[in-house]
């Protein structure tokens, strides 16, 4: 009995549209520069956000507070409802939190495999199992059609910048996770693998994990999103359904914070 | 670091949910089999090999070039030939074997970007203390002796790791302060006498010491020894390259493998066969020195440390980039107070054979050449000052080329000053492929 109240407990909160992850007046500063300053984003399960925003607005910073790279110095996060502390990459690992970075994050001497299994590598009894690790490596990749690359044996350093930026994403979707987030996954790739990774995000969609995506490609943007949230040097300055947005607002409300244009309301949260 | 594997489930099988997601790409996916998979023939490996090479990743060839290369020049120029004779060869095998553990010492380090400049005196200690539980009147068993010392060097090693993870300070800096610290306190260790010698033919315990450099394996027994060890590794090797063709995975072609063990064979057979050549002059002496194992034993340990298990292969990645390794949940700062831990643990051992070589350990001996030594001997390895890049086996081979220089130059009756000079520019030379090496690698990954 107890068990059947506490399941429909947890699923409660999706029912009733309350998002994965929540963010409520999230603040960061570095030295004098104010990153981020009072953030509130939803990213709700089954469901791509875009977070666009000009060079500078923030957008890398927030990614990373969410992954546990930098802690906010106020606000809260609640994840599937309850309020979280993320204080290290570890504790958005065991939420089910994998994110893409913008830099990649790589470790240039390490090979493919070793690169997509770093800090969660397969043990034998005593000993890495180097099989079994390649195998799944392998499948991830042929899954994504990464197939230019000569060996998943090589280090990352002999790879092309999106070869590279391949095997960042493939590392991040080939965990059981909640939710990825991707800060500008389509930054080096050509046309195919774009649109491999597109397709993926959709994917990822359809399994139902949330997915905030970071792109300066307002086609991308259009695209596979569900949702768009804007930052504006630090402040979210419009959260909404895709439908209420178009190229033209995006823009408005990337450069100058608001749209004269009426479609989109700025902040709103209860369109959802 | 426990725990870290539980923090995750099993990976998503991508293929499944493009089954069901997305026929039309899956059926497309069908033919486009990742070309490692099917790279199984000797070109093909070749090509992937030298995809590595330029990488960054030369391997151990160049190492061996040199080696070669010092070999045919020093034994040309000895007078008679002597370089290469059974009885320099196993001199230039025990003279090296300090150095060669030192660099493997130093390897650890070095893999994060790191240096440890006091590992000549922090493995002068560990001998010291070795040898001081071996002197008359407390005459402890030599191993518990040997325990002792190295549990020493280890909470040297440890301290170093906490004061400069906690403190943040550059390790060059804390070991360069280590290398003056260790320097006075091993010569309060060794006291008035300003020695302790364990040359005792009545001690048993100080007799075994001495024994580890000096005495020899029984002719009869290394050629056992070595057919135990080729079997062992030969096997080891066979099935996981069958194993990883079997099952479609990355693997050298058959012929890569049979030559890999055939060169084991070979190498160990050169070595046993010129150890048990009677170079005595007027008692017969032949066999393996007992240094030999020892040596390749702490060659095998840290080789499948740094290879084989999750702790080596975070090392590797601090080393590459201590940033993604954070981001990957790994503790860099534990990783790199293990590495200080492990660099003092082995410089502990080459203290332990310093003082069986020498028969003891007086304040003569010069902690800052060992460490230039061992710094020399991994780079010129093939293990990169900038971390992320070496192998214990580069510590050998590069203090096989230092012990060549050492022992060639003294044969030819040069004196230290020109030892100096030679290793100094061969330390050059390797790190200047070293950066070289380096530069390649970026301009590929940029390309
Ligand atoms: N570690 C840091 N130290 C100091 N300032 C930082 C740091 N990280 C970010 N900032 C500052 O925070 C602001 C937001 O940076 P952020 O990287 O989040 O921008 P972004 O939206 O991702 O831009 P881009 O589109 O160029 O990637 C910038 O002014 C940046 O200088
Ligand atoms: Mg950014």
């Amino acid at each position: 009995m107890t068990v059947s109240a506490s399941v429909g407990e947890s699923a409660g909160p999706a029912a009733s549209g309350e998002p994965l992850l929540k963010l409520r007046g999230i603040s960061k500063h570095f030295g004098a520069v104010q990153a981020l300053y009072q953030v509130d984003l939803d990213l709700p399960a089954a469901t791509v956000t875009a977070l666009c925003g000009d060079n500078g607005a923030g957008k890398s910073c927030l990614t990373k507070t969410i992954a546990g790279i930098y802690q906010a110095d106020e606000g809260e996060i609640f994840f599937e409802g309850s309020q979280v502390h993320i204080r290290s990459p570890k504790d958005s690992a065991a939420l089910g939190i994998e994110t893409v970075y913008q830099d990649l994050a790589l470790a240039d001497n390490l090979d493919i495999v070793q690169n997509m299994f770093l800090g969660r590598e397969r043990k034998g009894r005593f000993f890495l199992d180097e099989d079994d690790m390649e195998k799944a490596a392998a499948e991830t990749l042929a899954g994504l059609r990464v197939t230019t690359v000569r060996s998943i044996r090589q280090p990352v350093a002999t790879l092309s910048g999106g070869q590279r930026q391949a095997v960042a994403v493939a590392k991040a979707v080939m965990w059981n996770s909640k939710l990825v987030l991707l800060d500008e996954p389509t930054a080096a790739l050509g046309v195919a693998q774009t649109q491999m990774v597109l397709e993926l995000i959709r994917r990822l969609k359809d399994h139902g994990l949330a997915v905030m995506v970071i792109s300066h490609n307002l086609n991308d943007v259009f695209e596979v999103a569900d949702r768009i949230a804007v930052l504006r040097l630090g402040r979210m300055v419009a959260q909404d359904n895709i439908s209420a947005f178009d190229r033209e607002t995006v823009v408005d409300f990337m450069t100058s914070g608001g749209s004269n244009r009426g479609v989109a309301a700025v902040g709103t949260q209860a369109a959802l | 670091m426990a725990g870290i594997e539980d923090l995750k489930g099993e990976p998503v099988p991508l293929e499944e949910s493009a089954a069901e997601l997305a026929p039309d790409l899956t059926a497309a996916a069908v033919d486009v089999v990742p070309p490692a998979l099917v790279a199984q023939s000797m070109g093909q490996y070749m090509r992937a090999w030298w995809v590595r090479v330029r990488g960054g990743d030369a391997g151990v060839l160049p190492v061996v070039l040199a080696l070669v290369g010092v070999s045919l020049v020093l034994q040309i120029v000895s007078p008679r030939g002597l370089f290469l004779s059974p009885g320099n060869i196993v001199n230039l095998f025990i003279q090296s074997s300090v150095f060669i553990v030192l660099a493997m010492s130093e390897t650890f380090v070095l893999l994060l970007g790191d240096i440890d400049l006091s590992v000549g005196y922090v493995g002068a200690i560990g001998g010291i203390i070795a040898g001081n539980f071996v002197q008359p009147g407390l005459d402890w068993p030599w191993w518990i002796a040997i325990v002792i010392g190295l549990a020493v060097t280890c909470v040297i090693g440890w301290i170093y790791g906490l004061i400069i993870t906690k403190l943040r300070l550059p390790a060059f800096v804390v070991t360069l302060a280590g290398f003056l610290f260790y320097f006075g306190v091993m010569i309060i260790l060794l006291g008035a006498s300003g020695s302790v010698p364990i040359s005792s033919t009545v001690l048993v315990n100080q007799e075994f010491l001495y024994g580890i450099v000096n005495t020899n394996i029984d002719p009869t027994l290394g050629w056992i020894g070595l057919v135990v060890i080729v079997l062992v590794l030969g096997a080891t090797i066979w099935l996981r390259d069958t194993g990883r063709r079997k099952s479609g995975l990355v693997a050298p072609p058959v012929g890569l493998t049979v030559a890999k063990i055939a060169f084991l064979a070979g190498a160990g057979i050169v070595v046993v066969a010129i150890c048990n050549v009677n170079r005595g002059t007027f008692l017969p002496i032949a066999g393996v020195p007992w240094v030999v194992p020892i040596v390749l034993a702490v060659l095998g340990v840290w080789t499948i440390l740094l290879e084989r298990t999750q702790f080596g292969r975070h090392m590797y990645a601090v080393g590459g980039n201590a940033e993604a390794a954070r981001r990957a949940g790994i503790s860099v700062d534990n990783v790199r107070t293990v590495a200080f831990i492990l660099c003092a643990l082995t410089a502990g051992i080459g203290g332990v054979i310093y003082l069986s070589w020498q028969g003891g350990i007086s304040t003569n001996i010069n902690g800052g050449q060992l460490v230039l030594y061992a710094v020399a001997a991994a780079v010129i390895g093939g293990t990169s000052l900038f971390g992320g890049r070496g192998r214990a086996i580069h510590g050998v081979l590069g203090g096989l080329v230092i012990g060549a220089i050492y022992n060639g130059l003294y044969l030819l009756g040069l004196a230290i000053q020109w030892q100096l000079i030679a290793t100094g520019l061969v330390l050059l030379a390797a790190v200047a492929v070293d950066s070289l090496y380096r530069r390649g690698a970026g301009g590929v990954a940029r390309a």
